[in-house]
């Protein structure tokens, strides 16, 4: 198997978020409207008729190519819808950078939204196909508690340890995004308060999960060689990648419910894709994906960040925090920030792009290096992740 | 006449527990006393069925040709509940099963019928969930749970001889789909009843030329608590004690558990009377045979359900759900498909590597071999809990609904609802076994059936 970095490496040229939350007021055309203008106003000298083609993501809020362009009023460009569940924002951009190195098109914007507050309902229901209805059906925080007891157990910690370190993120992430305008939550939350909530599944409480949002956000890819014509600090795109798995891990007793191997994979071929060989020292903050704070725990180790084992002690040590060692969403991630699911990926990239090119304000990193962006579909032994890794440096 | 009776049997009584002392505490009247066996919410008579008819036909070498299912709560109508006892219950296509439905008789036509059938075997299996409105004797003196016979031309119970009356007067009455029985008067029952049982039990008596005195166990079967009274004084003490054990009564399931309890009490050589008295009577005479070795189900730990989730279950208080999406029913030409699966628990054992695959599919999930399955029951191999989690956002009834993965002894795992384990700690290893049970109803009606996995203490299936 072989996973090569582009052959023509490419460049994100604009970019644009909308906040995050409950948009009552609005629809999913009116948040696709503000994110894919927004992105082409940033770059400069460009409309969204210079764009060759356009791919959409979104899990559940339209079907093909026309919801981008019905609203957009655009006609007679390619236009694709995609899907990968919550990893659909990184599967819409892993794509506008294929058909942009390619060849194929000079200007593509990967798109997007989701209106996930229409459906009536806190959590979120996912599209299911006609079935014989023996499938298990556990809530998604039910199926990321699982993680809990099996990560407590291989590694000789006790769940309260766990607890403790789900804890920190909870605070932690929810202290990022109360700096962040864009986010859904703004409140900074106190640990006792975070760690006293009742649960919702296993250890998790609501405090564990992230954000249900409506949202949008796009970016504009053009060749990197290009990319100064439209930018004058353009975010380059050093690697890209996806990996699924079988999806068979609930059905297979040799599975570990503490394992995310398809995060491990996918950052592995990226880190090879953009010679990092020490992801711990050389990645300076990243955006994972922390739909519970169990997973962000997890994909620390998954990705490297941290030895097997030791991301919980890690976590705690506030290596993860917005001033420590290797911040991780400092965002807020998907815990504050929201999760409209087909925007999330774009999201994650669209807080690379304002600290790449100084614009975080409050939030700010200093000088970084490489910025990696994880984000993930499914669940514990049943998922899809998907990594990119940028840097304001050409590749 | 060819040799014909009970080859085995096997009684089940769901695990929950209603205090009738809650009853009269909520209701501010009435006299409660004791507890009485509930279905679970999960449970419905064709699931009672299932349990019982497993326990009954387990370590069976042979299966029978027929099945016959008995219940006055049949949970579809044009829709044969039969055929699913039958497929749940691991029987061949090849069985013919057929609905006994509506009338409290049916549970005494289905053993006429089952023993008719001699030497070709039957499965007859008798199956209630009993209540009435808050406040009925339904209610307090219903006993739900399932007995199933095996019959056939290797008896444990002979078949000596059997007699029946039939008899139109409104006793008891109910129309379909309602909650409420209605009775007559209550001395209009004690009057038509008592002479048809000493009718029925005198004709069969004398065509088996024997004495009241020979019987060794007597078993009465009757809805009229006052008749009942009236027709067991008739005989000895010692006669009826093993049948009255039951504690109430059962419907459909009624004359089958109190048959279980006498058989379980007898020994090689002891004669059994079996009388059931609705719309008439019907009296059975078994002689005990050398092969009967009585191995009673133990007695199972058992969870008390309040009088308000009670009246929930069984949808007499309804309560506000939870902001939730409604549930999806499954679709028949899906659950066809996988009918082996999702109605016996058959999984597939990869022929290359020998992993069970749970659900069956195409592709080994370990070694990726290609429609290399032989179908394995699930039923009995033995299960661990490999991991658990308590899940509030359920779909379930009862919350948190409580998640556990299962791992089976020489492989294979799946994810399942664990069901009769409300309060209990759950630990990794915990033994489990499955159990067939309702995952939901959705609001076209169709019913979701599953197994779930409860403690394996609690006697499985």
């Amino acid at each position: 198997m072989a996973t090569h970095k582009l052959a023509n490496p490419v460049a994100i040229v604009g970019m644009d978020c909308t906040r995050f939350g409950e948009h009552w007021d609005r629809n999913v055309d009116d948040l696709l409207v503000e994110a894919t203008h927004g992105a082409i106003a940033s770059a400069d000298g460009l409309t969204l008729d210079d764009v060759d083609a356009f791919w959409l993501g979104s899990m559940i809020s339209g079907v093909s190519g026309l919801t981008l362009t019905r609203p957009l009023n655009i006609s007679h460009k390619p236009v694709t819808r995609v899907e990968n569940m919550c990893a659909t924002g990184s599967e819409v951009f892993r794509n506008a950078c294929y058909a942009v190195s390619s060849g194929a098109y000079d200007v593509v914007m990967a798109v997007g939204g989701e209106k996930l507050k229409d459906a009536g309902y806190s959590g979120l229901e996912m599209p299911s196909v006609p079935n014989d209805g023996t499938a298990p059906v556990l809530s998604a925080p039910a199926m990321y508690s699982m993680i809990v007891p099996a990560y407590a157990r291989r590694y000789g910690i006790s769940e309260d340890q766990v607890k403790e370190a789900m804890t920190h993120i909870a605070w932690k992430n929810h202290a990022n995004g109360a700096l962040n305008p864009r986010a859904q939550f703004r409140r900074e939350t106190p640990r006792e308060t975070i760690a006293a909530a009742p649960a919702l599944a296993g250890r998790l409480s609501v405090f564990d999960c992230s954000g249900v949002a409506d949202g949008a956000a796009a970016a504009v890819v053009v060749r990197a060689e290009d990319a100064h014509c439209y930018s004058d600090r353009p975010l380059y795109v050093h690697a890209i990648a996806m990996d699924a798995g079988s999806g068979t891990g609930r059905n297979d007793s040799d599975y570990d419910y503490s394992e995310l191997s398809e995060a491990a994979v996918s950052s592995r071929a990226a880190y090879e894709q953009a010679g990092i060989t020490d992801p711990a020292r050389q990645i300076s903050l990243a955006e994972v994906h922390d739909c519970f704070t169990p997973t962000e725990m997890v994909l620390m180790e998954e990705l490297g960040f941290s030895e097997r084992g030791k991301a919980w002690r890690d976590v705690l040590d506030g290596r993860y925090d917005r001033d420590g060692a290797l911040p991780v969403n400092v965002d807020g991630g998907l815990k504050s920030f929201g999760h409209p699911i087909g925007a999330s990926g774009l999201r994650m990239l669209f807080e690379m792009w304002l600290q790449f090119r100084g614009e975080a304000g409050e939030r700010q990193v200093a000088d970084p290096q490489f910025g990696l962006v994880q984000n993930q579909g499914g669940s514990p032994g049943d998922l899809v992740s998907a990594v990119t890794i940028v840097s304001d440096r050409r590749p | 006449m060819p040799v014909v009776g009970i080859e085995s049997y096997a009684a089940y009584l769901p695990s929950v527990r209603l205090d009738r002392a809650a009853v009269t505490g909520a209701l501010g009247s009435g006299r409660g006393r004791g507890e009485r066996p509930v279905a679970s919410y999960d449970e419905d008579t064709t699931t009672l069925a299932v349990a019982a008819a497993r326990r009954a036909l387990s370590g069976r070498g042979t299966t029978p040709d027929t099945l016959w299912f008995a219940t006055t709560r049949p949970a579809y109508l044009e829709k044969s509940n039969a055929a699913t006892v039958a497929v749940a219950s691991g029987l061949p296509a090849e069985t013919a099963a057929y609905d006994v439905g509506g009338a409290l008789r049916g549970g005494a036509g289905a053993l006429r019928a089952g023993l008719a059938a001699g030497a070709e075997g039957a499965v007859v299996v008798g199956s209630d969930v009993r209540f009435g409105l808050p406040g009925s004797p339904d209610e307090s003196g219903g006993v739900d749970g399932a007995a199933a016979f095996v019959l056939g031309p290797d008896p444990v119970a002979e078949l000596v001889g059997t007699a029946s009356v039939t008899s139109e007067f409104l006793d008891r009455w109910r129309e379909p789909g309602a909650t409420r029985t209605r009775t007559w008067e209550d001395r209009f029952g004690v009057e038509e009843y008592v002479p048809l049982v000493q009718r029925v039990v005198d004709d069969l008596l004398g065509r088996c030329e024997l004495k009241r005195e020979q019987l060794d166990h007597v078993v009465v079967s009757l809805p009229h608590p006052r008749a009942l009274a009236a027709v067991t004084k008739t005989f000895e003490t010692g006669q009826v004690a093993a049948g009255a054990a039951v504690g109430g009564h059962a419907g459909a399931a009624d004359l089958g558990l109190r048959l279980v309890a006498a058989l379980d009490a007898a020994t090689p050589g002891q004669l059994v009377l079996a009388v059931s008295a609705a719309d008439g009577a019907d009296a059975f005479v078994f002689r005990v045979t050398e092969r009967h070795a009585p191995t009673p189900t133990p007695p199972s730990p058992t969870q008390q359900v309040s009088y308000a989730d009670f009246l929930t279950w069984r949808g007499l208080l309804p309560r506000e759900p939870a902001r939730r999406p409604d549930v999806k029913p499954p679709v028949p030409p899906a659950s066809r498909r996988s009918a082996a699966w999702k109605f016996a628990f058959v999984a597939g054992r990869c022929t290359e590597c020998g992993y069970r695959n749970l659900p069956p599919r195409r592709v080994c999930l370990r070694c990726s071999a290609q429609d290399a399955f032989e179908p394995v029951s699930m039923v009995e191999v033995p299960a661990r809990v490999a991991t658990f989690t308590d899940d509030w956002l359920s779909e379930s009834v009862q919350l948190p609904a409580k998640v556990v993965a299962v791992d089976f002894d020489g492989g294979g795992r799946f994810e399942f609802e664990m069901t009769d384990a409300v309060g209990r700690e759950v630990a990794i290893g915990d033994l489990v076994s499955p159990t067939f049970r309702v995952a939901s109803i959705a609001a076209n009606g169709v019913r979701n059936y599953v197994w779930k996995v409860r403690p394996a203490d609690e006697g499985g299936n």
